[in-house]
């Protein structure tokens, strides 16, 4: 039986559905400025790069096919992957789901001795809640992607997968590192390479004391070991490099099969992601290397509900994920709601997809609807998966599941059978068109219809109907 | 109910199998039409591509090397690994050779001089793999200015040549110009955490080699 991630731990769900958290977002004017800055910010910086390349598609429809294998291999590869690890002086450990996980780091972290550890930016320790395991055993983890720490400072959560302070202009940046950064320049400005300075000042020491150090992994490679960071800051290189201690938290499904896997990979995600031809840094490394980094190296595998997404044949394909992040921005939900409305960790289309997945339908309900359809994320995606597809898959899951729990159907399906009648007999037809004017009075736009259509109008705007139907004017003429 | 004798990793394992079903009968073939390794290398791609992202590019002779070195680092204190062509150092410069320094000491150099290992023409990075001409990986890290020493011999046109050069066993760093952030509304800030400034010298294909 499939096992979903466990509810009470890590951020896969949110505290209310999308609809109201998306309408609180569209209300912050502020909120959407930011976001449409960015979005549209990045995907024109993305499409130049795009274009450069010639096979562009050839290696779209690479990456789909090697991401396709490696599911189809998954417990060989990452018994492959384990033992190649193991051959070069790393120790693996297995995660079933969050709770494990955090027991895990928690664990090897108190072993070292250490109350302090440093973070790259990882999504896998966002889902499970690690700071706050970390925190609960007296541990301090220190973000140090600016952004993570933006929002870290700021006691905030992030709202993209790859700009977590996407939401954030300068100026709010400039008044939480006046509040929050201990000993900073009082007359710090809101340039953002003087914000960037102070976050340099403020994390060296850090960097050159902390003896333990928390990553994610891009890639993992099965022939070989090899690790893959992809970054640009260079706080990631000294997370991987600096310390005593390296401890690495990875979803299972970032395994690929081979080292001439990365070619694909490492072209496709820095220009669909930050739109670079390749981001500043990458960092690879394959357990330790004596007199060079860490010396001890552990590498946890995550499950976390992904054997279970796994299971699903349609939706499985969201486990293809390289986190590039293109599909929320160009997304138009989520240019106008931002991540927070998700609820979950996985913002936008793939987080859509994704996050109910891993929790289980029922306990993300509202996200497979959290999309217009528009198929723009299938576009955008560099390894082609078709999200689209899946919402809709996933929607027939819930609405299948909704009718054996309720015995009785929707009031969308209701209103569904009603109107197919209707559309059936001709003057039943006119005369709902006419009686669709009285809908000028009562579902004036930001009112929407009444009970128990409400349930359809409260996450959309209802068009208003013409003073005259097509019908009527023709027999005018 | 997890069994209490099946330790997660039979768990996991367990999971796949039951969730992906019986083996197919025979793995699909990944379709690879891109373009492979080989392509014709050009040289100012290259220097147009690091140029774009903020790194200084000079091209001279490999005797040349220490005058740029001297023009860019002259009278500071530089970190140099154990296997670093000596002819490249000018007088002016203070050298210490990294033979295990500790990492608040590399941070107090003003530079670091290095060699590389393989460099990628398409996408404008170097790559760095540890020989001895390359050293530790913290060298390149904590001093501000790294001076990197590329042979064009050692450049290749895109992203499979330089994998299908490199040794997967060895911890490795790409650098696509200087460290940057794009977290404030997405402008690309130079400089935070790694080198701020990253010189990248081009020397012909020359009788030294370096050792790995």
């Amino acid at each position: 039986m499939p096992t979903t991630a466990p509810r009470g731990v890590g951020h896969l769900r949110g505290d209310e559905p999308f609809p109201v958290a998306a309408r609180r977002s569209l209300a912050d004017a502020q909120l959407r400025r930011n976001l449409g800055h960015a979005t549209s910010t990045i995907r024109a910086k993305s499409a130049a790069v795009i274009d450069e390349v010639p096979d562009w598609q050839e290696l779209r429809e690479a990456g789909s096919a090697i991401k396709a294998d490696t599911m189809a291999r998954l417990p060989e590869l990452l018994q492959q992957l384990e033992t190649a690890v193991v051959a070069a002086g790393g120790t693996v450990h297995w995660a079933v789901d969050a709770v494990e996980a955090n027991r895990i780091v928690t664990d090897l972290v108190t072993a070292t001795g250490t109350d302090r550890v440093m973070k790259v930016k990882s999504m896998a320790t966002q889902e499970i809640g690690l700071n706050e395991a970390l925190e609960a055993a007296g541990i301090e983890p220190v973000e140090t992607d600016l952004a993570e720490l933006i929002v870290q400072l700021g006691r905030d959560k992030p709202s993209h997968i790859l700009v977590p302070a996407i939401h954030r202009n300068r100026a709010e940046i400039r008044e939480i590192f006046l509040r929050e950064m201990p000993g900073v320049d009082p007359s710090l400005t809101d340039e953002p390479a003087i914000l960037a300075a102070a976050a340099r000042r403020h994390l060296r020491r850090t960097f050159l004391s902390t003896r333990v150090a928390i990553s994610g992994a891009n890639f993992a490679v099965a022939e070989t070991g090899a690790l893959a960071v992809v970054e640009s800051e260079g706080n990631g290189r000294m997370c991987l490099t600096l310390p005593d201690t390296l401890i690495t938290v990875m979803g299972i499904e970032k395994v690929i099969p081979t080292w001439a896997d990365l070619e694909v990979f490492l072209q496709l995600l820095p220009r669909a992601s930050t739109g670079e031809r390749m981001n500043p840094y990458t960092s690879m490394w394959t357990g330790v290397t004596p007199g060079d980094g860490p010396q001890d190296f552990h590498l946890v595998l995550l499950d976390n509900g992904r054997s279970a997404v796994l299971a699903d044949e349609v939706g499985r394909q969201a486990l293809h994920c390289i986190r590039c992040s293109a599909c929320l921005n160009v997304c138009p939900v989520y240019e106008r709601t931002g991540g927070h409305a998700y609820g979950s960790v996985y913002p936008g289309p793939i987080g859509a997809v994704l996050s109910p997945q891993l929790t289980g339908v029922e306990d993300n309900a509202s996200l497979p609807y959290a999309s217009s359809l528009c198929g723009a994320c299938f576009d955008a995606c560099p390894v082609k998966i078709d999200i689209p597809s899946i919402l809709v898959h996933l929607r027939a899951e819930h609405v299948t599941a909704y009718r054996s729990e309720h015995r009785l159907p929707s009031a969308e399906a209701v209103t569904m059978a009603a109107a197919a009648y209707t559309m059936d007999h001709l003057p039943m037809y006119e005369a709902a068109q006419r009686g669709s004017r009285l809908a000028r009075f009562a579902g004036r736009r930001g009112r929407g219809l009444p009970p128990p259509l409400s349930g359809w109008t409260v996450g959309r705007d209802l068009p208003q109907p013409p003073p005259q139907t097509f019908r009527e004017w023709w027999t005018q003429r | 109910m997890v069994d209490a004798t099946m330790t997660s990793r039979e768990l996991i394992l367990g999971r796949l199998r039951a969730a992906l079903g019986p083996p197919p009968g025979s793995p699909g073939e990944v379709a690879r039409d891109y373009r492979p390794a080989g392509g014709a290398v050009h040289l100012d791609v290259l220097v147009h591509r690091l140029t774009d992202y903020r790194a200084s590019v000079h091209q001279c002779s490999d005797d040349e090397v220490a005058q740029v070195v001297d023009a860019i680092l002259g009278g500071r204190r530089v970190v140099i690994p154990a296997g670093l062509p000596r002819h490249w150092l000018p007088d002016t410069v203070e050298a210490l050779t990294d033979d295990g320094l500790p990492a608040d000491e590399i941070a107090t150099a003003d530079g670091v001089v290095t060699a590389a290992a393989v460099a990628i023409a398409e996408t404008g990075t170097v790559i760095l793999d540890a020989a001895a001409d390359q050293g530790r990986r913290v060298i390149t890290l904590l001093p501000d200015v790294h001076i990197c020493v590329l042979r064009v011999d050692q450049v290749v046109a895109g992203v499979p040549d330089a994998l299908a050069r490199l040794d997967p066993r060895r911890p490795l760093t790409w650098i696509s110009g200087p460290s940057a952030t794009s977290d404030i509304e997405l402008n690309r800030v130079e400089g935070v955490h790694g080198p701020r400034n990253l010189h990248v010298v081009i020397v012909p294909r020359g009788t030294h080699h370096s050792g790995g």
